[in-house]
């Protein structure tokens, strides 16, 4: 539990938490993309540079892109006339704290297994090449999969048909 | 001194300033020195590129440059500092005041921190990162998120317009910027940019062995300027901030200061992905004849940088701008399936084993499917009565 960490997850924390509490959706989109650079800087934080680089380059650079371009190409950007809270908050903090506790109890029990001082290995790029067309190639060829059905069904919506392009 | 001594001078400076301190801030004040290190040189490089742009524009357009500040013009950009300095700082009212402030300086942080990991000398690297091409991508992809930033919070609909559309070309270009430089890891086997380097550094003969001097180089070579050009928003791909069809684009909206370090970021990360370039394909600080090692290393590096930044000049003076569709479909459906396929070549490079075969299937390969493309493309657009589309 070094200072570092301490930093980084209050940035995470408070981005998040931003993003659920801004009244302005794109302010809040913004303020996901600063929770989601706190989950990479968690990552780098941990020595994992892969996932934390790959985070920075997926997430924020696609995804938070993708969100925001959503944002803007609907009427998310417009504040809603009837305020932006819903009115069963209270029953969504109990749902969202029925999952947290399930979340950390599995967090939680997985820790104990660890011992403490174990030796990190240390992952390099090679080593997560190697385990992807190894031992993981089947979930990397499914993964392809779903990527290519993806892309063609994206094709498809936004392709018009031939009658109605006039 | 001696040739290796005035290679390492820069670390021979560094290591003698920290020497003065206690054990303890040695390392952080050696960090800190190479940072201050790149943050004086980067703008300095800025200011002369600037000035070589609007003197070289100048005279591709059958015109003297900037000739009035100085003799020819060398202080224009000292004259440029100190108008942006002193301009007023116009913020429109319904602006959005906060990510309005916070756009250009996202863009310069997050470029100037992608220079952190270029090797621009023997052992002349600020970080040595295992991925170090993967945090240039990383930082690269944080850009177009404050391209859009700068283009939203202006609520202006010119800016709007401009920002969406640089970042669809960004978010495009940035796919074939990637797949190119995945050929070049294949093949050094490694993301760290300083073993990409390492892995260029030997001779043959007296040539060297850069990739660029390879067919599955050459061609990776191609669409990383071509991607590069695309990614930094430089003509012909400036559609997005091009002064004659919207204003200024996404940064209509800036004036003074704030202006200032958008230009100063667009070039600094000009010269990132030059540098990008150089070390991937060009051998980064390699020097081109081995006779010619002599020359300190960080000479080379930067000479072939300030060659692309050249390049990028050049291009800008003379092909005219493409239109957005025209750059998109450019993007999708030529150089995408070109650089796919340039992998799969560096792939039958790699397995096909030495030999003058396979410098004549992959050639053979890459320049058959490049005039198929080409050809194929070219039938396709025929004149005709327009048809429009609109989004429903």
């Amino acid at each position: 539990m070094s200072f570092a960490f301490y930093i980084v997850s209050v940035l995470a924390v408070g981005g998040a938490l931003a993003a659920v509490l801004l009244k302005n959706t794109v302010h809040c989109a913004l303020a996901l993309t600063v929770a989601l650079a706190g989950l990479a800087l968690l990552f780098l934080n941990l020595d994992a540079q892969f996932a934390g680089f790959a985070q920075i380059l997926v997430y924020i650079g696609a995804v938070a892109i993708l969100i925001v371009f959503a944002i803007l190409l609907t009427r998310g950007s417009e504040v809603p006339k009837d305020g932006v809270y819903s009115p069963n908050w209270a029953i969504g903090i109990v749902i969202a704290a029925a999952v947290f506790s399930v979340l950390g109890w599995a967090v939680l029990q997985s820790a104990w297994i660890l011992p403490h001082d174990a030796v990190v290995p240390a992952v390099t790029v090679h080593d997560i090449g190697v385990a992807l067309v190894g031992r993981y190639v089947l979930p990397l060829e499914i993964v392809a999969l779903l990527l290519t059905a993806a892309t063609i069904g994206a094709v498809i919506v936004a392709m018009h048909e031939k009658d109605g392009a006039q | 001194m001696s040739a290796s001594n005035l290679d390492q001078i820069f670390i021979l400076i560094k290591n003698w300033l920290v020497a003065f301190l206690p054990q303890f801030w040695q390392p952080i004040a050696g960090a800190i020195l190479g940072a201050v290190a790149i943050i004086a040189v980067y703008p300095t490089l800025f200011a002369l590129a600037v000035l070589m742009e609007r003197k070289g524009l100048g005279r591709m357009q059958n015109r003297y440059g900037p000739n009035r500040v100085g003799p020819f013009g060398i202080l224009q950009p000292v004259a440029d500092g100190i108008k942006a300095l002193i301009k007023e700082d116009v913020v429109p009212f319904r602006a959005d005041a906060a990510v309005h402030f916070l756009a250009p300086i996202l863009l310069v942080v997050v470029v100037f921190m992608s220079l952190a990991v270029l090797p621009m000398g023997r052992n002349l690297v600020l970080v040595d990162m295992d991925s170090g091409l993967l945090f240039f991508f990383a930082m690269g992809a944080a850009v177009e998120l404050s391209v859009f930033m700068a283009g939203w919070s202006s609520r202006n609909k010119y800016s709007l317009l401009g920002a969406m559309r640089a970042v669809a070309q960004m978010i495009s270009y940035e796919v074939v910027l990637l797949l190119s430089s995945v050929a070049v890891v294949m093949i050094s086997g490694s993301l760290s940019l300083v073993k990409i380097v390492e892995a260029q550094n030997h001779y043959i003969g007296i040539l060297p062995n850069w990739y660029v001097f390879t067919p599955w180089g050459l061609a990776g070579f191609v669409m990383f300027v071509i991607a590069s050009t695309a990614e930094t928003n430089r003509s012909p791909f400036d559609l997005p901030e091009g002064e004659s069809e919207i204003v200024a684009g996404y940064f209509t909206e800036y004036s003074g200061f704030k202006f200032a370090l958008f230009f100063l970021g667009e070039y600094v990360e000009m010269f990132g992905v030059a540098g990008l370039g150089t070390t991937l394909f060009l051998g980064g600080w390699t020097a081109p004849l081995s006779v010619l090692a002599v020359v300190p290393s960080w000479i080379w590096f930067f000479a072939k940088v300030e060659l692309w930044i050249c390049f990028f000049i050049w291009m800008r003076g003379t092909l005219p701008r493409l239109r957005q569709d025209q750059l998109m479909s450019f993007a999708w459906k030529f150089a995408l399936p070109f650089t796919l396929l340039n992998l799969m070549v560096t792939a039958l490079w790699r397995f096909m084993g030495e030999g003058w075969e396979r410098w004549v299937v992959c050639s053979a390969i890459l320049i058959g499917a490049y005039v198929l493309m080409g050809r194929v493309g070219m039938h396709k657009g025929q004149i005709g009565p327009r048809r429009y589309r609109y989004a429903e």
